[in-house]
């Protein structure tokens, strides 16, 4: 991509941003009564998006800031918030969409869902429903990495409330102890599920905690597409020059209750509303106006996200759904066959 | 050593699993291993020699991170490597449950078939000199039940040796389980047996009634076929080797013969293995099924009461002339 900071490539990262806000916003519609949960009922109308649904809205800088600056054979692991990262480190939108409408057609042929999204062959190893859970595994990704002499880097999502499960302590430990090429990227929304993170965390949060490892990291505003970036640019930069791993501490705001379906009434209304004010989008859109970007640059590529989410969705709703027979497939090869 | 040509050699339990995995990395690259204080051989002499052989990179020393350990094998596996994971013994491996059963056994499925995870996690179970409650548990069942997981639990140093290859080839995770006390015990190996995941050994044809078991429970079994209370009884005797894929056909056509099933474990008899076997063959075949395990107590660390827990050779002939002589 272009160099860091040029307006051509803060416009790509715009318009990253963009094309997750309308996929998320897309899906979000399309889950409206699928699931009960948060004290809403599921409809009797079968929503096109069932299941928990996890909306980064918000948080889409941090995703795209860091993935700038991978390569496609990177690795990726994510979390259970998992849909920015997932777009942003390549893979396709209606392959996207079609798994979470659960069709065959899907990156998971209609077995993962929203939760488990993945694309392998952007180098996106999948989102989690375990929370820390893609820690490890990222630390495993990167030590196969340095075994086999690739040049390559993984970059592992977290969110604050998974620096309080024991995998954040044993995988950071891990790769500074071999000297792993990891990216680890805190997306510090500042909550977990319903419960705000801060009063459930001993000490002075997670870069100290890094750094108490010994692990170098950056605190970013993760609102700021630009800055995520440019953060990450410089960490990315030292991983891949051999340095061991790092750590992304980005601050932004969660817009949305947990899953698409909680009204997030436990938190602040006015608090909500001063957080939009810093919208990545907005600050992203000023930014380039700024530079001198004009509105009807900026509202085409609006317009281009969104035609693009729209043919993904009626591609979706038009996609096959998965033979019964394949709930036995993709299992095991030892054994295959004998189910009982 | 052996020649290339000589193929049967006498080995323990422990040293058969180490040539089989030397054999493993030698042929292939992208095998390594992983764990605590694998560079000293392992607790049990289990990889002893492997580290100066195939250096640090390939016989992981790491930290006391179960947890991590698991999780980071299944990250090696997905970029490419086919690690084997060394817990140490069954009851720490407990602290890396979700990484095995709901990353390392779902990944394939959950992910569409995008990506496979073949590691080999090695998880000792038994009772073992007197290690009491959290060194002693054998929770072999525990797995079977999980889908995506191949369970395999040697009693020989041949099946040590060739189940192992088996296991490192098949691509599936596996969770393999050594016995603790079986470490020492020497036989003949022969390095061209190949073993086949899923496929029972019998060890002794009979008539009146089959004993199946695994691991420890064979050479207690076959013990037990020489106590006075089995005299004249035509027993035979079936080494499962895996749990997951078990084999239903050679059971199955076993008891048909013989009408009657034992299912020896040292397991804790509820929900163990054993019910699982006993059901799916009466079933099948309508025989009459009686299973003998560990009663459901936390193994004590007094003689004892340790004893209480361990199957014993009395206890399975007895269990077995029970069977025999029930209307
Ligand atoms: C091990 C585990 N515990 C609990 C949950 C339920 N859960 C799902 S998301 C979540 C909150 C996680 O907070 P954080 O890591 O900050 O991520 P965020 O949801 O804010 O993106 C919880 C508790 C889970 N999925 N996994």
């Amino acid at each position: 991509m272009e160099s860091v900071g040029s307006t051509s490539r803060l416009l790509n990262l715009y318009s990253e941003m963009r094309r997750i806000r309308a996929f998320e916003d897309a899906a979000e519609e399309a889950s409206k009564g699928g699931v009960a949960a948060w004290g809403l009922a599921a409809s009797d109308k079968p929503a096109l998006v069932r299941g928990p649904l996890h909306l980064s809205t918000g948080q889409e800088a941090v995703a795209v800031g860091v993935c700038a600056n991978l390569e496609r054979a990177d690795l990726l692991t994510s979390t259970h918030r998992g849909h920015g990262h997932t777009l942003a480190k390549g893979a396709d939108v209606t392959r996207m969409m079609c798994e979470l409408f659960g069709r065959s057609t899907g990156f998971n042929k209609g077995k993962g869902g929203s939760m488990h999204i993945a694309d392998f062959s952007v180098g996106m190893l999948g989102a989690n429903g375990v929370v820390a859970a893609g820690i490890p595994i990222a630390t495993g990704a990167a030590h196969a990495l340095k075994i086999r002499k690739l040049p390559n880097i993984v970059a592992c999502f977290f969110g604050d409330g998974g620096a309080n499960r024991g995998p954040f302590l044993e995988g950071l430990n891990w790769a500074q102890v071999y000297q792993l090429p990891v990216l680890f990227v805190c997306e510090d929304n500042r909550i977990s599920a319903t419960t705000p993170t801060a009063p459930m965390t001993a000490g002075d949060g997670v870069s100290a905690r890094a750094a108490a490892l010994g692990i170098a990291s950056i605190k970013v505003d993760g609102n700021d597409v630009a800055a995520v970036d440019q953060a990450a640019c410089g960490l990315v930069k030292e991983i891949r020059a051999g340095g061991g791993p790092r750590l992304l501490h980005a601050i932004t705001y969660r817009f949305k209750g947990h899953v698409s379906v909680d009204p997030g009434t436990y938190r602040d209304a006015a608090e909500v509303a001063a957080a939009k004010l810093r919208d990545p989008l907005l600050i992203s859109s000023a930014a380039l106006r700024e530079r001198g970007v004009t509105d009807k640059e900026i509202a085409q590529i609006d317009h281009d996200a969104a035609e693009e989410i729209a043919a993904a969705l009626r591609d979706a709703a038009n996609a096959p759904w998965p033979l019964v027979t394949e709930a036995y497939e993709d299992i095991m090869n030892t054994g295959a066959g004998v189910w009982k | 050593m052996s020649s290339d040509t000589s193929t049967a050699l006498s080995l323990t339990y422990a040293e058969a699993a180490a040539l089989g995995l030397r054999e493993a990395m030698s042929a292939d690259p992208t095998v390594v291993a992983l764990g605590e204080d694998l560079g000293r051989g392992g607790v049990f002499g289990q990889y002893r020699g492997l580290q100066t052989e195939f250096g640090r990179d390939r016989i992981i020393d790491t930290p006391i991170s179960e947890s991590n350990i698991m999780g980071a094998a299944v990250g090696m596996a997905l970029a490419g490597l086919r690690p084997v994971v060394e817990m140490r013994v069954i009851d720490f491996a407990l602290c890396a449950m979700d990484e095995l059963i709901n990353q390392a056994a779902k990944n394939r499925f959950m992910f569409g078939g995008q990506g496979r995870v073949p590691l080999v996690a090695r998880m000792p179970i038994g009772i073992w000199s007197a290690s009491a409650a959290q060194h002693s548990q054998s929770l072999e069942s525990w797995f079977a039940h999980i889908p995506g997981l191949v369970v395999v639990a040697p009693a020989t140093a041949q099946d040590n040796y060739s189940l192992l290859k088996a296991s490192l080839a098949c691509g599936d995770p596996v969770v393999y389980m050594e016995h603790k006390e079986l470490w020492p015990n020497a036989s003949t190996v022969d390095t061209n047996e190949i073993a086949v995941l899923g496929a029972a050994k019998t060890l002794q044809h009979g008539s009146d009634l089959t004993i199946v078991t695994w691991s420890r429970g064979v050479g207690l079994t076959l013990a037990a076929l020489n106590d006075t209370q089995l005299a004249g009884a035509s027993v035979e005797v079936i080494d499962l080797r895996s749990l997951w894929p078990w084999d239903q056909r050679a059971v199955f056509e076993s008891c048909s013969r013989t009408g009657r099933l034992l299912v020896v474990h040292e397991a804790v008899q509820v929900a163990g293995f054993g019910a699982e076997v006993a059901a799916s063959a009466a079933e099948a075949v309508g025989c009459r099924v009686a299973r003998l395990g560990a009663p459901r107590i936390p193994v004590g660390y007094a003689s004892v009461l340790e004893q209480e827990s361990r199957l014993s050779p009395e206890k399975i002939a007895r269990a077995a002339r029970a069977l025999l002589t029930a209307k």
